[in-house]
């Protein structure tokens, strides 16, 4: 413990030392947080850690996710783990490509001021008030794209003050997008007729019947590719 | 060539499509060419007039800031909604130095704005840029004697300080018809507001104020209605469905936008015609050109 | 039991100055304003009685519809002939209530078949003068 260097960080108003070069998720457990909401895939993609932090001295606040920003002295911090933003109840093929659906099903976004609170309360350095806008013009294909990168982390609907549901619009642009405008991606179609020809029903099923120890077994001794260099490949890959 | 900036709003580029693609082909015939904005954002109308509010503003404040990037000093817009917010809020921060430090200050994302951008309507590019003569010129197909009533609703000439012309006897859009052969016809509802914003929640009273126009525009004489918004547009469309008056003849009347018969006038394909635009024409207007 | 919003009601006319910019008493009740108005007979008062409410501090003022009938359509305005603006005016007494977050139009009220017929520009204008 004496080696490690700490840094004080303040987590919900409490000051706690955590050590520096781990991200504000891991200095949370190690101060003694345990997660059951608010945590999911650790790796960026799930959006149930959003965070906001102030660092000392300064006003402004910053939007993060915990499992990726690193601590930093002086940061002021708390969570947001859920945001209470209702969604539009739709099915996708019923739904007339002709018409402003996204309009119809989040008239919100007509309350839209372009103040861009919600671009700078996004961790993924999405536009969001750009997609937003692509999505009242009826733009569904600018609105899919520039919200491709959304985890539906909620910080930008939490600050907006007209109230809108950015994430719950861009999901659904993608969807209308994909379903009107993309090919069918081959691979898909036949990876799902693989699953539904029960190709793969003997595997899943040894897999769901395995004890306890099986599994721990199995991961145990689960292949793992090496890395190849990037010049040909010498090493022998092991199984 | 020059190409004048062009600011389309929301309803422009679905509902109201046909009023952006006729003034396209428009000012491309006149030799002005109208270009999008890169990026642009909802104007937000309908203007804020309660002095303490900046927010309301920003929208409009962050088009000037596309604008300037584009080099353009004007910006041009079809929406007469779109005009008046963009307009005064032009007026207001160029104005006040305090308001626009703190909209800057707040858009700190964003370059500052300290420009000059001029905000204006597609109607006063033709009458004071362009010139009617020069619209004349570009006539294939005079309306002959089509009579329309030049319908200006609110934004365009109220308030006085960003009004395009006279809020009693407004002319310009006529102006422009006449240019291409058509026949204006007077009438007093003329700059009377169509109901706009209330046909969310209060539509009977849209709907009353529009056939108070349509009634109006019908017992002057006119066969077309000509607007400069989509919400008017809309607004008088609707009004349609209710008859107009007594008379069998004055139901018959029709609503588009000033540019699908300016597009109509400069040779515009009947492919690229509303079917509206295509009766209006078949009705005796002749489809060849004159001069 | 949630939290019921209330008006603030005290100070009227000193708040819709406030926000407005406008001397009520510069008005001395010519009438051009509620002949010029296009939905005067919509309102349960009428434009020039409702500065003239303003005027007295009457804040029954502030449960009249006329503010919600106003379209914005600035007759009044050009027409004063003192330069009161009164679209200004009729602006405080809608922010009054939206400031609060009372609004007039609500999106829960708005059925998809009916914005399906509506161009957005009618959403944004309504939306933007009867929701806080």
């Amino acid at each position: 413990m004496a080696d490690e260097k700490l840094t004080q960080i303040y987590i919900m108003g409490k000051a706690y030392d955590v050590p520096i070069g781990v991200t504000i998720m891991d200095a949370m457990e190690y101060a003694g947080y345990r997660f059951i909401r608010g945590a999911g895939c650790r790796s960026g993609f799930c959006g149930a850690c959003g965070t906001v932090y102030r660092k000392a001295g300064e006003y402004r606040l910053e939007f993060v996710l915990a499992c990726q920003e690193m601590v930093e002295e002086g940061m002021y911090l708390t969570q947001l783990p859920f945001t209470p933003a209702p969604r539009s109840d739709y099915v996708l093929d019923e739904l007339d490509p002709n018409e402003n659906v996204l309009l119809q099903h989040y008239p919100e976004i007509a309350r839209c001021v372009s103040c861009n609170t919600c671009t700078k309360a996004c961790p993924q350095e999405i536009e969001v008030m750009d997609y937003i806008q692509a999505a009242l013009r009826g733009d569904v294909a600018r609105a899919a794209e520039l919200s491709f990168d959304c985890i539906a982390c909620g910080l930008c609907a939490m600050r907006c003050p007209a109230d809108i549901k950015h994430y719950h619009v861009g999901q659904m642009a993608r969807r209308l997008h994909s379903k009107a405008d993309l090919p069918i991606p081959e691979h898909l179609t036949a990876r799902l007729g693989q699953l539904d020809g029960g190709t793969f029903d003997e595997q899943m099923d040894a897999l769901a019947g395995a004890s306890l120890d099986e599994l721990k077994a199995k991961y145990a001794e689960r292949v793992i590719e090496k890395a190849e260099a990037p010049e040909a490949a010498t090493e022998e890959v092991t199984t | 060539m020059s190409t004048l900036a062009y600011f389309p709003g929301c309803s422009l580029k679905d509902n109201a499509k046909r009023f952006e693609d006729t003034a396209f082909f428009v000012m491309e015939k006149l030799g002005t060419p109208l270009e999008e904005l890169e990026t642009w954002n909802c104007c937000g109308t309908v203007y804020s007039l309660a002095d303490d509010d900046l927010m309301h503003h920003i929208a409009s404040v962050r088009n000037f800031v596309r604008a300037e990037e584009a080099g353009s000093e004007d910006l041009v817009t079809l929406c007469a909604m779109c005009y008046n917010t963009l307009a005064r809020v032009a007026d207001r921060i160029h104005a006040d130095d305090e308001e626009r430090t703190k909209i800057n200050a707040f858009m700190n994302e964003e370059p500052d704005y300290e420009g000059e951008i001029r905000v204006r309507h597609l109607l006063q590019v033709l009458r004071d840029t362009i010139g009617w003569d020069a619209l004349s010129e570009a006539v294939v197909r005079p309306l002959n004697g089509l009579k329309i009533a030049a319908y200006y609703g609110c934004t365009l000439v109220r308030p006085k300080e960003t009004g395009i012309d006279d809020m009693e006897r407004p002319v310009v859009m006529a102006d422009a018809l006449e240019a291409v052969g058509a026949e204006p016809v007077a009438f007093p509802f003329a700059a009377e507001c169509c109901g706009t914003y209330q046909v969310v929640d209060e539509p009977h009273l849209a709907l009353e104020q529009s056939n108070r126009i349509l009634r109006s525009a019908a017992v002057a004489g006119a066969d077309v209605v000509v607007t400069a918004c989509p919400l008017c547009q809309h607004n008088l469309e609707q009004a349609l469905a209710v008859p107009v008056g007594e008379v069998a003849e004055l139901n018959e009347i029709q609503v588009v936008y000033f540019t699908e018969l300016l597009a109509a006038a400069l040779g515009a394909d009947e492919a690229q015609m509303s079917p509206i635009v295509r009766g209006i024409l078949s009705k005796g207007v002749t489809a060849e050109g004159g001069a | 039991m949630a939290r019921t919003k209330t008006i603030p009601r005290e100070n009227l006319r000193e708040r819709v100055e406030e926000l407005s910019g406008e001397n009520v008493f510069a008005c001395y009740q010519c009438g051009m304003c509620s002949s010029g108005c296009p939905y005067a007979e919509q309102m349960d008062r009428l434009p020039s009685q409702v500065i003239r409410d303003l005027q007295l501090n009457d804040e029954t003022l502030l449960d009249s519809n006329a503010m919600w009938v106003c379209a914005s359509c600035l007759a009044c305005e050009v027409r004063c002939p003192k330069g009161v603006d009164l679209a200004k005016l009729m602006e405080a007494l809608r922010q009054i209530h939206l400031r609060k977050a009372l609004d007039r139009v609500s999106i829960n009220d708005l059925s998809k078949d009916e914005i399906k017929k509506l161009p957005q520009i009618a959403l944004v204008a309504s939306l933007r003068k009867k929701s806080g």
